[in-house]
C-alpha cells in the first residue's frame, strides 16, 4: 500500500463523489423546493446518456452530443412535468410514488423500443483518449473533466440559488408557496423551471457518465438509490448537502472496496476476507445513512 | 381465469338476491366482498371441473400477493407511511422456510416460529430507523434498505445467491403438510381472510383509531399526547410479520427462493395493488392484487388478432403499457376500485 | 344399471381415449418456450428464441418432419412466474417439451416441476451447477455449457501462455466464486489478489486502479452483462488492454460487443461457439442469421440453434411419437445433429461434450468487431460437476 495508491484513490473517490452530486443536485432541488418525489429523475439520467449517445452516433461530436443530452433531457423533464408532475404536487407523496413509479417503467421500456435492446456506445472525446500518468500510475483524464464540470456546477448552482433573484424567488416558493404566488410570482412557470433544472442536471450526468458506462435500459435505477441515500444523508432540499453527501459517499465507498480487505486479511482467512469486505463495503453507505438518521434524522445540513 | 370470470357473473346475481333476501337489503360493498371470497374459495372447484390445477396456483399466487398487500395496506392506507421496501419481507419469510428446510428442518411451526421472529426483529431494526425521518425521506429509506437486503441475498453464500434455492420439502404441520397444491391454496385463502378480518377489528380498535388518526394529523396526537411512534412501529411491523407469511407461502407454493422474490420493482407492484384496490379499506388490496396481476398475464400475452402487428408490440413491450397504466391509475384513481364502491369517507 | 349399459360406456370411453391419443400423433407437436422476453435483459431471451425459430422456419414450420407448435411465454425475470408459466403450459397444453430458459434463477426454479413429470426440458442458456450435479434429472438436455468449463480452460490457457501472476476480479455472489474458483483448479501459477466486487457496480476506477499498481501478468474476471461492458470499457480508459491482456468471461459475447465496438479489441473471451467455427451446419447458421437480422448471431442464437435441431432430430427418429418417452429420451441422448459447434456428444448429466474454445476480440473479414478463435484448451470436455450428477 504506497502513498501513490492512497492518492490515486482518494481522487477516485472524489471524483465519484461529483458525478454522484451532479445527479444528487437535481434530485434535491425537485424534493426540496416542490415537495415532490420523483423516482423517474433515474430514467431522466439514462435518456441524457441515450440522447448523448445518439447524437453521437449522428455527428461524432462530444459537445454537440453533450448539448444534445442535457437540452434534450430538459426538454423530455418539461414535458414530464406539464403532463404528470403538475398534477402531483397537491397530491400526497403516494400518488407521486406510485405515477414516477409508473414513468420508470416507461421509460425503461421506450428506449427499447426507440434504441433496440441493446446496449449503446459512446466514445471518449478525443482530448481525453489517452491516459495520463498520476503518482506513477495510469490514471484516465477524462476523470478530471468529470470533477472540473461537478465543481463548476456546483458554484454555478451556489450562485443561482444565494446570489441570483432568481434563486431568492425560488427559496421562497419552497419555504411559502401561497405567499410567493401572492407577490405576483408565476409559481406553475416556477415549478416548470425548477424542474426542467433538476432534469437538466440529471441529463449532465448521465451525458458525464457515458463514456464511462454501459448505457441501456434500466441503468438509472442503481444510480437512484444511490441518489436517494446521498440526500437523506445530506438533508432533502439542500444543495450544499447534497455536495458534501456525495462526496462522503463517493469516498467511503472508494476507500472501502480498496481498503477494506487489506484490513481485513490482517484478521481473516484471504478469500472470506474478500467476500466479506465486499459485502461490508455495499452495505456500507446505508450503514452510514442509518447512523446519520439515527442521530439526526432531518440530514447532515438541513 | 376467464371460466372462474364467466361463473362470477352467475354467482354474482345468485348472492345478490339470495343473500340479500336473507338478510334484507345489504351494502354493495358488502355483497361485492361476500361475492370475491366466494369467487376465491371456489376455485379449487373450478379448476377440477373446467380447468386444471394449474389455475389453483395462478390462483394461489394471487391469494398470497394479497395478503401481502393487504399487510402493506396496513402502514400504507391506514397509517399513511409509504414503504417501498416490503417487498423485503416476503423474500425473508421465504427464505426462512428454504434456509430451515436445506439444514432438514420441515416443521411448519418451526418455518413460522424462525420466520415471524427473525422478520419481527428485523422490521423492529429497519422500522424503528426509518420512523425517525417521515414524508419522502422515510419512503427512500425502506427503499434503500430493501435493496440492501436484496443485495446481501445475493451474495449469500451455500443458499443459492443469485440463482436461487430449490426447497426440496415443504412446510409440515403434524399430518398433513403444504405440499399438496389444495392443501396450500385452503391454508392461503383462510390466512386472507383471517388477517382482513383481524384487519377489519385492528383498524376501528383503539390502537387503529390512533394509527389513522395520526395518519390525518400527527401534530394534532402527538399534542394530545400520544407517543405516535409506538403506534407506527407496532403497525410497521405488525404488517412486515404478514408479508413474512406471505413469503412463508411462496416458498411452499413454488418450492423455490430467490432474491428476485426482494426485488424493489415486487414493492412497487405492491404499491400499486393496494391503490388500484383501494387504500384504507380491507378489501380493496386483494381486489388491487387480482386486477394487477390479471392485468400483467393478459398484457405479456396478449393474443387479440389486433391489426397491423399490434399484438406482438404490445406483448413485447407490455411493460410500457403497465407503466402508463399505473401511472393513470396515480393520477385518476383516487379512491381505487374497491374504494369507489365504499363511497366516501372512510368506511371499511 | 343394467350391465350392457355399463359395458357401452366402458367400451365408449375406451374408444374415446384411443382417438384421443391417435389424434394427438397427428396433430402438431406442441413446444413450450419460456424465456426473459421483456425488461432490460430481453436481448438474451429474444435471441434465444431467434435462434430457434431461425431453424423451424428454414425447416416449414417442422421439427423432424412432423408439424410444430412453439408457445412463447414470457417469465419476466420472475422466477416464481415462470413456475406457474410452466404448470400452465403442462397441464393445460399438455407440451411435452419445454426449451429457451435464460436465467439460473429461472432454471433452478422450473427444473424440478418440469421434469419430475416427464416433461422434456430442453435448456438452452441456463446451466447451474447444482442441475449438472447432484440435483440432475435424465429428462434435462442442456444445449449450452457449464459456466466452470470456461474457467477451466481459461486456467490451462493461462499455464499455456506463460502468465505466471494472474488477478482475479468478480462479482460477490456464488456465480461469480464459483468460477473463479474453476480457475484455480488448473492454474498452476500465483493468484495475485482475488477481488470480489458489488453487484451492478457502475464504477471500478478504484479496483483497475489496484490493478495497475500490482502490475500481473494478466487479469482474469467474469462480468455478464452491463457489468462487463463497464469494465472493459474502463479497462480500456487506463490504456491496461495492451499491456495487461484481459481473460474475461461474460463480458464481450455478442450482447455487449455492439456497445463496445473497438474498445474490446484484444479482450479474450471464454466460449463453446464462435461465429467462425469451420463446419457446414455453421457457415449455413450464420449466413442465415445475418440475413434476416443484419448482424453477427450472438452464442444465446447458436445455442438455441441447436436445442431446435437436436429436437428435430429427436423427433425425426422416434417418428414423431413423442409421447414413447424412454424412445425420445434415447434419441435426445444420442444426439444425432449437425451441431454448429462441430462434435457434439451428451455426458451422462446431459450436459454438452464439447470443445472449450479461447477467442480474441477481433475485426472479422468485413471489419466488424467480432470474435476470433485462438485457442482450444479443452477437448471433448466433460464438465466437473457431472461426475456428481448419480441419477442419469
Amino acid at each position: 500500500m504506497t502513498t501513490a495508491l492512497v492518492i490515486a484513490q482518494l481522487v477516485n473517490g472524489v471524483q465519484f463523489g461529483v458525478l454522484l452530486f451532479l445527479m444528487s443536485a437535481g434530485l434535491t432541488l425537485v424534493l426540496g423546493i416542490m415537495n415532490c418525489i420523483n423516482l423517474m429523475h433515474g430514467s431522466l439520467y439514462m435518456m441524457g446518456a441515450y440522447l448523448a449517445a445518439a447524437a453521437y452516433g449522428q455527428t461524432h461530436s462530444f459537445l454537440i452530443a453533450a448539448a444534445a443530452g442535457v437540452l434534450g433531457t430538459m426538454m423530455v423533464g418539461v414535458v414530464v412535468e406539464r403532463l404528470v408532475m403538475s398534477r402531483l404536487y397537491s397530491r400526497s407523496h403516494l400518488d407521486q410514488v406510485l405515477a414516477t413509479f409508473g414513468l420508470i417503467l416507461f421509460f425503461n421500456e421506450v428506449v427499447r423500443i426507440v434504441w433496440g435492446p441493446a446496449a449503446l456506445s459512446m466514445e471518449m472525446p478525443r482530448l481525453f483518449a489517452q491516459p495520463i500518468d498520476l503518482v506513477g500510475l495510469p490514471y484516465p483524464p477524462y476523470r478530471f473533466a468529470v470533477l472540473g464540470v461537478g465543481v463548476l456546477v456546483a458554484g454555478a448552482l451556489y450562485l443561482l440559488i444565494h446570489k441570483t433573484r432568481t434563486g431568492i424567488v425560488i427559496r421562497a416558493a419552497s419555504a411559502n408557496p401561497a405567499m410567493t404566488r401572492s407577490l405576483g410570482v408565476n409559481v406553475k412557470l416556477l415549478n416548470m423551471l425548477v424542474f426542467g433544472l433538476g432534469a437538466a442536471l440529471a441529463g449532465l450526468a448521465g451525458v458525464m457518465a457515458s463514456p464511462i458506462v454501459a448505457i441501456q435500459s434500466g441503468m438509472g435505477e442503481p444510480i437512484l438509490i444511490l441518489t436517494l441515500v446521498i440526500i437523506v444523508t445530506g438533508g432533502i432540499g439542500s444543495v450544499r448537502g447534497a455536495f458534501y453527501g456525495a462526496l462522503i459517499v463517493g469516498v467511503v465507498d472508494t476507500v472501502g472496496r480498496t481498503f477494506l480487505p487489506m484490513l481485513l486479511r490482517q484478521l481473516l482467512e484471504h478469500s472470506y476476507a474478500q467476500a466479506v469486505s465486499a459485502t461490508i463495503t455495499s452495505m456500507s453507505i446505508y450503514v452510514l445513512m442509518a447512523i446519520v438518521l439515527a442521530v439526526r434524522p432531518q440530514g447532515l445540513f438541513r | 381465469m376467464t371460466i372462474s370470470l364467466h361463473l362470477n357473473e352467475q354467482e354474482r346475481t345468485a348472492a345478490a338476491t339470495g343473500r340479500a333476501a336473507r338478510l334484507g337489503r345489504m351494502q354493495p360493498r358488502h355483497a361485492a366482498a361476500l361475492v370475491l371470497f366466494a369467487a376465491l374459495a371456489a376455485v379449487p372447484f373450478i379448476a377440477t371441473f373446467a380447468g386444471g390445477p394449474y389455475l389453483v396456483t395462478i390462483a394461489s399466487r394471487i391469494v398470497i400477493m394479497a395478503l401481502a398487500a393487504i399487510g402493506l395496506n396496513l402502514v400504507l392506507g391506514y397509517g399513511g407511511l409509504v414503504s417501498f421496501g416490503h417487498a423485503l419481507y416476503i423474500g425473508l419469510g421465504a427464505y426462512a422456510v428454504g434456509i430451515a428446510t436445506q439444514h432438514g428442518l420441515d416443521n411448519g411451526l418451526a418455518h413460522i416460529a424462525i420466520a415471524l421472529g427473525a422478520g419481527g426483529l428485523l422490521a423492529l431494526v429497519l422500522g424503528a430507523i426509518s420512523l425517525r425521518t417521515s414524508g419522502m425521506a422515510f419512503i427512500m429509506i425502506t427503499l434503500a434498505f430493501a435493496q440492501m437486503a436484496y443485495v446481501s441475498a445475493v451474495s449469500l453464500r451455500g443458499y443459492g445467491g443469485e440463482d436461487g434455492l430449490q426447497i426440496a420439502g415443504s412446510s409440515r404441520f403434524g399430518p398433513f403438510d403444504l405440499s399438496n397444491a389444495t392443501v396450500l391454496y385452503y391454508v392461503a385463502f383462510v390466512l386472507l381472510a383471517a388477517v382482513a378480518l383481524l384487519t377489519s377489528r385492528l383498524v376501528v380498535s383503539r390502537f387503529g383509531m390512533v394509527l389513522r388518526a395520526t395518519k390525518f394529523n400527527e401534530q394534532r396526537m402527538v399534542a394530545l399526547g400520544f407517543k405516535t411512534f409506538r403506534f407506527k412501529l407496532i403497525a410497521y411491523v405488525i404488517s412486515a410479520m404478514i408479508c413474512v407469511i406471505a413469503g412463508i407461502l411462496q416458498a411452499n407454493l413454488t418450492h423455490f427462493v430467490s432474491p428476485a422474490y426482494m426485488q424493489w420493482t415486487v414493492s412497487g407492484e405492491l404499491i400499486v395493488m393496494v391503490v388500484l384496490g383501494g387504500m384504507a379499506t380491507v378489501i380493496g388490496p386483494i381486489v388491487g392484487a387480482v386486477v394487477l396481476l390479471l392485468i400483467e398475464d393478459q398484457l405479456s400475452g396478449i393474443d387479440l388478432g389486433l391489426p397491423g402487428g399490434a399484438d406482438a408490440f404490445v406483448s413485447a413491450h407490455w411493460l410500457a403499457f403497465l407503466g402508463l397504466f399505473i401511472v393513470a391509475t396515480a393520477l385518476v384513481m383516487k379512491r381505487g376500485l374497491y374504494g369507489t364502491l365504499v363511497g366516501e369517507g372512510d368506511k371499511l | 344399471m343394467r350391465v350392457s349399459t355399463i359395458f357401452a360406456a366402458a367400451v365408449s370411453i375406451v374408444i374415446a381415449a384411443a382417438a384421443a391419443g391417435t389424434a394427438q400423433a397427428q396433430a402438431p407437436v406442441k413446444i413450450g418456450f419460456v424465456g426473459v422476453l421483456s425488461g432490460p435483459q430481453a436481448l438474451l431471451g429474444q435471441d434465444q428464441y431467434n435462434g430457434f425459430m431461425l431453424f423451424v422456419e428454414h425447416n416449414g414450420g417442422k421439427l423432424g418432419g412432423v408439424p410444430v407448435e412453439i408457445l412463447k411465454e414470457d417469465s419476466q425475470l420472475k422466477p416464481e412466474l415462470a413456475v406457474q408459466i410452466v404448470q400452465k403450459l403442462i397441464e393445460k397444453e399438455q407440451v411435452p417439451i419445454i426449451t429457451g430458459v435464460t436465467f439460473s434463477n429461472e432454471m433452478m426454479a422450473i427444473q424440478k416441476p418440469v421434469t419430475e413429470k416427464g416433461v422434456f426440458l430442453i435448456g438452452s442458456n441456463a446451466g447451474p451447477s447444482p442441475i449438472a450435479g447432484p440435483l440432475c434429472s435424465p429428462y434435462q438436455f442442456i444445449t449450452s455449457f457449464q459456466l466452470d468449463s470456461m474457467a477451466e480452460g481459461f486456467g490451462l490457457f493461462a499455464n499455456d501462455k506463460g502468465y505466471k501472476r494472474v488477478y482475479l476480479m468478480a462479482p460477490n455472489y456464488q456465480a461469480g466464486k464459483d468460477f473463479l474458483a474453476g480457475f484455480k483448479r488448473t492454474y498452476k501459477g500465483e493468484i495475485v489478489d482475488e477481488v470480489y466486487t458489488a453487484m451492478e457496480q457502475p464504477d471500478y476506477l478504484a479496483e483497475l486502479t489496484q490493478v495497475a499498481a500490482a502490475a500481473p501478468d494478466a487479469v482474469f474476471v467474469f462480468y455478464p452483462g452491463a457489468m462487463g461492458i463497464n469494465f472493459v470499457r474502463q479497462y480500456n480508459q487506463l490504456g491496461l488492454i495492451k499491456k495487461i491482456p484481459l481473460l474475461s468471461q461474460g463480458a464481450v459475447d455478442g450482447s455487449t460487443l455492439g456497445a463496445l465496438q473497438d474498445a474490446a479489441l484484444g479482450v479474450y473471451n471464454g466460449a463453446v461457439w464462435g461465429p467462425d467455427l469451420d463446419n457446414a451446419a455453421n457457415r449455413q447458421f450464420v449466413d442465415e442469421f445475418e440475413k434476416k437480422y443484419h448482424r453477427i448471431p450472438t452464442m444465446f442464437a447458436a445455442q438455441s440453434y441447436d436445442a431446435a435441431q437436436l429436437i428435430s432430430s429427436a423427433i425425426a427418429k422416434v417418428k414423431g411419437n413423442v409421447s414413447d418417452k424412454p424412445a425420445f429420451m434415447a434419441a435426445l441422448a444420442a444426439a444425432d445433429f449437425p451441431s454448429v459447434r462441430g462434435d457434439f456428444k451428451f455426458a451422462n448429466n446431459h450436459f454438452p461434450i464439447q470443445n472449450i474454445y479461447v477467442q480474441q476480440v477481433a475485426k472479422d473479414a468485413k471489419g466488424r468487431v467480432s470474435l476470433e478463435t485462438v485457442a482450444t484448451p479443452l477437448k471433448n470436455y466433460r464438465d466437473t460437476y457431472a461426475a456428481r450428477c448419480k441419477s442419469n
